[in-house]
């Protein structure tokens, strides 16, 4: 074999969580040669984060949902690897993909950690992007304390190390992912003085026909109702955390009950003190950097987030790109595995799926809308940031600064804003003030477009991943190595 | 889990600790009581880990002399210098 086809492959799969692996075993069951680009160690993506299985070679799947679907597609993945079909390439980051004239998918690559690297680049004719999200965050007084974490950093926390971040512990934002946190917080033994909910959960009245279609998540739940119980976790309600307070960490929080729309009720704040970790998660950000840069469409989902448009054979609108798991929309990981499975399939011939698979797809995808629905981002979440509240925590940019960019200067719009404040030019280039900076820039807008373009503008980020001056000066160098 | 890890040695800032194999560099510091290790640069405030996953870059480190690592991403090994704006 030639260094060329060592490099050269039937279908690049990005990623290795439920969507990935997926998409990797059922390429490669249907003979395509697949390769798999994956930032972790070890597969498993953030849902199925486990211990390092050179130290714990046999994970017990503690504390994770879907253990034995991760199970049998690890099992499916490694026998591909032994069969010579499948390469698998971890710790490894994609910081660009491009279309060559061919229409293959060139895959730039650097280290997600230390300085060594199997291949700088790898082409394949298909290319299934599975990147998943992160904990979509909202900015708010002290939220760049030290102690103040995603609240799936700290599940992730949990899950990679076995031991806890803190001691006692709030979870707040919005959404069902707050309950395993919390769980999985209470489990390892840590104190969980509160759990704040904004929404109200009557909000999920109106879904029940949709909640229904998928009664795994009603089992979820009652376990996770068991938890709480055995652990007295306080689950708040309409409740959010309004300050983070603290010196050189977080130390306590302030919360209170909100309004519908998310407006503070005067007179119901409450301190809760002797808080060392509080953990916001206000839905998830897809990963779309990829996907948007080689120019697949995308729109904004029920829960605001800006996601990629797929056909029933999760097929972008760009030759051969195709896309599962929370770039399609946010809806969890059983949703992920089946758009994973499709997606492989259709990459590697163009298989459509089984009207039953489809089925279950729309199931959960409707789950997924009335999740979104009943979890709105608060409308009036804004109203807790005072002029000198950080909003992008890399470039230190104040709410003050972001508003006066919007209001005197016209930045009505993310990209204008990030020209004129720094918003997201910082190291995590606006993954995690993004969402936040978008909202703040299109303030007032009433053209529905305007928030859409504002986000995708912010998602378009040619260089996916921060790298050394070095590593691109060594491209041209690189392409012998392929070639 | 019946596996049980294999004791190391790492430093921080010089200083030799113990820990066990199978952590990350973050989770290391957190367990000594260290909650941040870095500075921003404007303002010169404390951070330490917050996305957790390698999304934010808040926790960046330098580990044997090779500046700006993820703290959260990076498995500890023997023998690791780990060096950064925290007191051992």
């Amino acid at each position: 074999m030639s260094a060329h086809e060592e490099f050269a492959f039937d279908v690049a799969v990005i990623g290795a969580g439920p969507a990935g692996l997926s998409a990797a075993v059922a390429a490669a069951e249907r003979g395509a040669k697949v390769v798999v680009c994956d930032t972790g160690t070890q597969p498993g993506g953030q849902f199925w984060r486990h211990r390092p299985e050179s130290v714990f070679p046999e994970p017990d799947g503690h504390g994770h949902h879907g253990w034995k679907t991760y199970l049998d597609l690890r099992a499916r993945f490694d026998a591909a690897i032994s069969r010579g079909l499948l390469r698998y390439l971890p710790n490894t980051q994609v910081w660009m993909t491009e279309r060559e004239d061919a229409g293959r998918f060139v895959l730039r690559l650097t280290p997600a950690t230390g300085t060594a690297i199997e291949a700088a680049t790898v082409r394949a004719a298909k290319l299934v992007s599975c990147t998943g999200g992160y904990d979509r965050q909202l900015p708010l007084p002290g939220w760049e304390l030290p102690g103040v974490m995603a609240a799936g950093g700290i599940q992730a926390f949990i899950k990679a190390n076995g031991t806890l971040p803190g001691k006692r512990f709030v979870v707040a934002g919005t959404g069902p992912f707050l309950l395993p946190v919390a769980a999985n917080i209470a489990e390892a033994g840590g104190k969980v003085v509160a759990v704040c909910e904004s929404a109200s959960l009557a909000n999920w009245l109106p879904h029940l026909g949709a909640a229904s279609g998928v009664p795994g998540k009603a089992l979820e739940g009652a376990e996770y109702a068991g938890i709480f119980a055995k652990h007295r976790i306080r689950y708040r309600t309409r409740t959010v955390v309004t300050e983070v307070l603290g010196e050189s960490s977080a130390k306590s929080v302030r919360i209170a009950k909100v309004d519908a729309d998310g407006a503070v009720i005067a007179g119901t704040e409450q301190l809760l003190e002797d808080v060392d970790v509080v953990g916001f998660g206000w839905g998830f950000t897809p990963q779309v950097e990829l996907a948007v840069a080689l120019g697949a469409t995308t729109r904004i989902d029920a829960d605001g987030s800006l996601v990629c448009v797929v056909d029933g054979q999760q097929a972008s609108n760009v030759p051969g790109l195709y896309l599962a798991g929370e770039v399609t929309g946010v809806g969890g990981a059983v949703l992920a595995v089946a758009e994973g499975l499709v997606a492989g399939a259709a990459a590697a011939n163009g298989e459509a799926p089984s009207a039953g698979t489809a089925r279950q797809i729309q199931r959960h995808r409707r789950f997924a809308g009335a999740m979104h629905r009943a979890h709105p981002v608060p409308e009036k979440w804004d109203d807790l940031l005072a002029d000198d509240t950080l909003v992008c925590r890399c470039e230190e940019v104040s709410h003050g600064e972001v508003v006066h960019a919007r209001v005197e200067l016209g930045a009505t719009d993310a990209r204008t804003m990030k020209s004129f404040t720094r918003t997201g030019m910082g190291w995590c280039q606006g993954k995690v003030c993004g969402f936040a900076v978008s909202c703040l820039s299109t303030k007032g807008a009433d053209d529905a477009g305007t928030e859409q373009a504002s986000l995708a503008a912010f998602a378009k980020r040619p260089v996916a991943a921060p790298l050394t001056l070095g590593e691109i000066s060594t491209l041209d160098s690189r392409q012998p190595q392929d070639s | 889990m019946s596996t049980t890890p294999q004791r190391i040695t790492v430093t921080l800032n010089s200083k030799p600790v113990g820990t066990e194999q199978g952590r990350s560099v973050g989770a290391v510091l957190m367990g000594e009581g260290i909650k941040a290790w870095r500075t921003t640069r404007n303002e010169g405030k404390p951070r330490g880990l917050f996305c957790g996953i390698g999304a934010c870059y808040d926790c960046l480190v330098t580990i044997d002399g090779q500046p700006n690592q993820r703290a959260c991403m990076v498995e500890v090994c023997d023998s690791m210098n780990i060096e950064g704006d925290f007191d051992a």
